[in-house]
């Protein structure tokens, strides 16, 4: 129930609609809830309504600190000198 | 099984479908060549081995993506016996058609059986019509019923199932059940799948040759994938051990099951067959099955483990993993 | 697919599942409740509770709308059903959750009731203009993630002046049902994985009193394995050094004011009832939201009679003890036995999102010694 997907805003279609694609699949998803969003922008999906736009900065600090935790998680499971080897392969 | 009524939970091909059939029918019709419960009933008569089969198709509606409810039931009873490990011979059909059926919208479906059966190799060699009053049968129903010439290469059953063999899976799974889905017009989806309706008895000969190094094939179509290998589990008595990753799904079908809160595993498939084989043949499953043009996404996707309860388990790429249980209520009714 | 595959990656997993062991103090237990029964699902279906070190436990909150309707609200739905001028649209997980006397929507759908199952509100109320002779009644079931769509539904239709729609409203309110836990006498939860698409609507803010009342640190989390994991290891990190605070770890979706435009709409359709019962956790304050009166036109509870009757769990239902952290599914006499997803007794079992279900469904082979089979 909680079940929120993301998809990309293709167009608008009228009134508060907006054709969304979701790898592929695409629905008409009602945008009343995200006015400011445009085609080209992510956006949440639940039950056939656009909760939030995806904010693609957040998005990225949040990878950001993934590939921290997996460089701290290789930094401490590689000798030293293959250190700056195994960085750069990353 | 509800107290006194059939609901449409006992027609879905999962827990409740295996009761009605196991605690109804089979009590009451009991006798040695029904108890398998096999796709296909194995007779011997005359000295010749044959498998026989049968299934009733309801699919609504009529026609879909990629098919119509008449090349599902050349190709679903094809396969029924292609997976049994015969050679599929010949087809009846029988119509229960609606009063006030378009005549030109039957002959379609007529002339579509007749092009799936050419391309199974198999005649429809007996028929049977009736027609109902307005308001039953909701359009038309079609019976099949096929009989098969046992590959006598092939010695298949679950009880052949060693720990160490292969799972394979001959291509994406999941097509037909979302494109029945989305031919319906109510969940609003729209996206570019069709029905993978196909007959696989070019695609069971293949591995038939493999001889005893073959050891159970089955279609998944009603309750999908993890259905059929719930019931591989329970005949084989050992668990199935599933690489999430390894399960081959298209991307957009992946997407639309994640938007519609289903798992691909428990969606229909009318043109995919699963398979287990010995471990130093898997090699040349893959090959045979890649190399005929319904088997290009073939893969390999898990093993057989010995286990006291038999289960199908999913390993995540994290480690861990998860139980994949039989369907117990109906995803999408009215798929096949 | 973009915005999921990422937060899935199995490295990153496995990197963050590394920090959470560095973070506990050997041997000193954790209890973490997540509240939402898309994070309970997740957990099950990526198996990450086998990532978690042994001192960290989590708890499955109330958190799954379907399971928490009392069993005299599912039969009020099926008495409106099986009218027969009714067309009874719903989501595909209230199908099959039994009210009393076990009877459910599926089965009513059995007996010749019209019951259609629509991905959106939306979809139902485009029923009711394409078929003027049916009175098309919506079930209103979700947390503050769902209501908004179901209150445009409803001003969609008073603009359009649809009047053969209608809702029955059983939407119910996270922040209340987080009280009653923390207020329950032997709770015993450390911190919360807060619910990341109700946040969406609500914001950040309705949690503050988690902290500032009972001093418990709360994460907003996505639903990728990921987001759950970085979740659990900032709930840690609070918990080391002695912080209670509500931090946004859904920055990409999550904005602490939440979404106006949604809450607004709550405001314009909704009003608070004084209480709501919820299964399993009994009645609690308003926590439950009915139609206002200036849509009385599209309440389905005032335009038809409803037995309204009260319930009882069964005896032996232990689903009260679960959802506050209590026991565990496997510590209930009868998981597995007497209560299943097929046969459910009580709400933790009822959809495949509630913690029974979803331990039955996917985790009892862990604990195979302890369970019957």
């Amino acid at each position: 129930m909680c079940l929120g997907v993301p998809g990309r805003i293709l167009e608008r279609v009228d009134g508060d609609l907006a054709r969304v694609d979701f790898t592929g699949v695409r629905r008409n998803v009602n945008v009343a809830f995200t006015p400011d969003a445009e085609p080209g922008d992510w956006v949440l999906v639940h039950v056939g309504f656009a909760l939030a736009r995806i904010d693609e900065d957040e998005a990225r600090a949040t990878l950001a600190l993934l590939g921290e935790a997996i460089a701290a998680e290789l930094d401490a499971s590689i000798p030293s000198d293959n250190l700056s080897r195994a960085r750069k392969a990353q | 099984m509800s107290d006194a009524v059939v609901t449409l939970a006992d027609g879905a091909g999962g827990k409740a479908s295996r009761r009605l059939v196991e605690g109804l029918f089979l009590e009451e019709l009991r006798n040695p060549m029904l108890e398998p419960l096999g796709d296909a009933a194995l007779v011997a008569a005359n000295g010749t081995r044959l498998a026989f089969t049968t299934d009733s198709y309801v699919v609504r509606p009529l026609r879909f993506p990629g098919g119509d409810i008449g090349e599902l039931a050349v190709n679903g009873t094809v396969n029924d016996l292609a997976v049994s490990g015969a050679v599929p011979v010949a087809l009846s059909a029988g119509f229960v058609i609606e009063e006030g059926f378009p005549l030109d919208e039957l002959r379609r479906l007529a002339a579509s059986m007749a092009r799936a059966a050419l391309g199974a190799g198999v005649s429809v060699a007996a028929g049977d019509t009736k027609v109902v009053e307005r308001g039953a049968a909701d359009g038309l129903y079609v019976t099949t019923a096929g009989i098969g010439l046992l590959d006598l290469r092939a010695v298949l059953g679950a009880g052949r199932v060693r720990p160490g063999d292969r799972v394979l899976v001959s291509g994406g799974i999941a097509e037909h059940g979302i494109a029945v889905m989305l031919a319906r017009g109510n969940l609003e989806l729209e996206l570019d799948v069709e029905s993978d309706t196909a007959p696989l008895n070019g695609l069971t000969a293949a591995l038939c040759a493999l001889g005893p190094e073959l050891r159970w094939m089955r279609d998944p179509t009603r309750g999908g994938l993890a259905t059929t290998l719930n019931e591989l589990a329970a005949g084989a008595g050992a668990t199935v051990v599933l690489d999430e990753t390894a399960i081959p799904v298209r991307d957009d079908v992946r997407a639309a099951c994640e938007i519609l809160g289903i798992d691909p595993l428990y969606v229909a498939n009318e043109g995919k067959l699963v398979a287990v084989v010995s471990p130093g043949s898997a090699d040349a499953a893959l090959a045979a099955l890649r190399s005929h043009p319904l088997g290009a996404g073939a893969a390999v996707i898990g093993e057989i483990r010995a286990d006291e309860d038999p289960l199908v388990l999913v390993d995540t790429p994290f480690g861990g993993s998860r139980i994949v249980d039989m369907l117990v209520g109906d995803p999408l009714p009215r798929i096949c | 697919m973009r915005y999921v595959d990422e937060y899935r990656d199995a490295e990153a997993v496995h990197a963050i599942a590394a920090e959470l062991r560095g973070l506990v103090v050997p041997g000193r237990r954790v209890k973490l409740m997540e509240v939402c029964g898309g994070h309970t699902h997740a957990i099950y279906r990526h198996g990450l509770e086998a990532l978690l070190p042994d001192e960290v436990e989590l708890v499955h909150g109330p958190g799954c709308p379907v399971c928490v309707i009392p069993m005299g609200r599912v039969d009020d739905g099926i008495s409106i059903a099986e009218r027969p001028e009714v067309t009874f649209a719903s989501f595909g997980d209230m199908l099959r959750v039994p009210g009393g006397r076990r009877r459910s929507l599926l089965e009513a759908k059995a007996r010749g009731a019209d019951v259609r199952t629509v991905y959106s509100p939306l979809d139902a109320l485009g029923l009711a203009q394409r078929e003027p002779e049916r009175e098309v009644v919506f079930f209103g079931v979700g947390f503050e993630t769902t209501a908004p769509a179901t209150a445009l539904t409803l001003q969609r239709a008073r603009e359009l002046g649809v009047g053969n729609f209608s809702v029955f409203c059983n939407h119910v309110l996270i922040g209340p049902a987080l009280r009653a836990i923390l207020d329950s006498p032997d709770t015993e939860i450390d911190g919360f994985v807060g619910p990341g698409h109700v946040s969406t609507v609500i914001g950040t803010r309705p949690y503050d009193f988690v902290c500032s009342e009972y001093r418990r640190p709360v994460v907003v989390a996505g639903f990728e394995p990921t987001d759950i994991l970085q979740a659990v290891a900032m709930l840690l990190r609070q918990l080391r050094d002695g912080r209670a605070e509500v931090e946004n770890a859904y920055g990409r979706v999550v904005r602490d004011e939440g979404n106006p435009r949604a809450l607004a709409a709550l405001d314009e359709v909704f009003a608070v009832r004084d209480d709501f019962e919820w299964r399993g956790l009994g009645a609690i304050p308003r926590s439950g939201l009915r139609i206002a009166d200036a849509y009385a036109d599209w309440d389905a509870e005032r335009r038809f009679e409803v037995p309204g009757a009260r319930i009882e769990d069964p005896k032996a239902c232990r689903c009260g003890d679960v959802l506050r952290g209590l026991a565990k599914p496997v510590d209930c006499g009868v998981f597995g036995t007497a209560c299943t997803p097929e046969r459910p007794l009580g709400t933790c079992m009822v959809s495949s999102e509630g913690a029974c279900a979803a331990y039955y469904a996917y985790g009892r082979h862990l604990a195979r010694d302890k369970m019957p089979v």
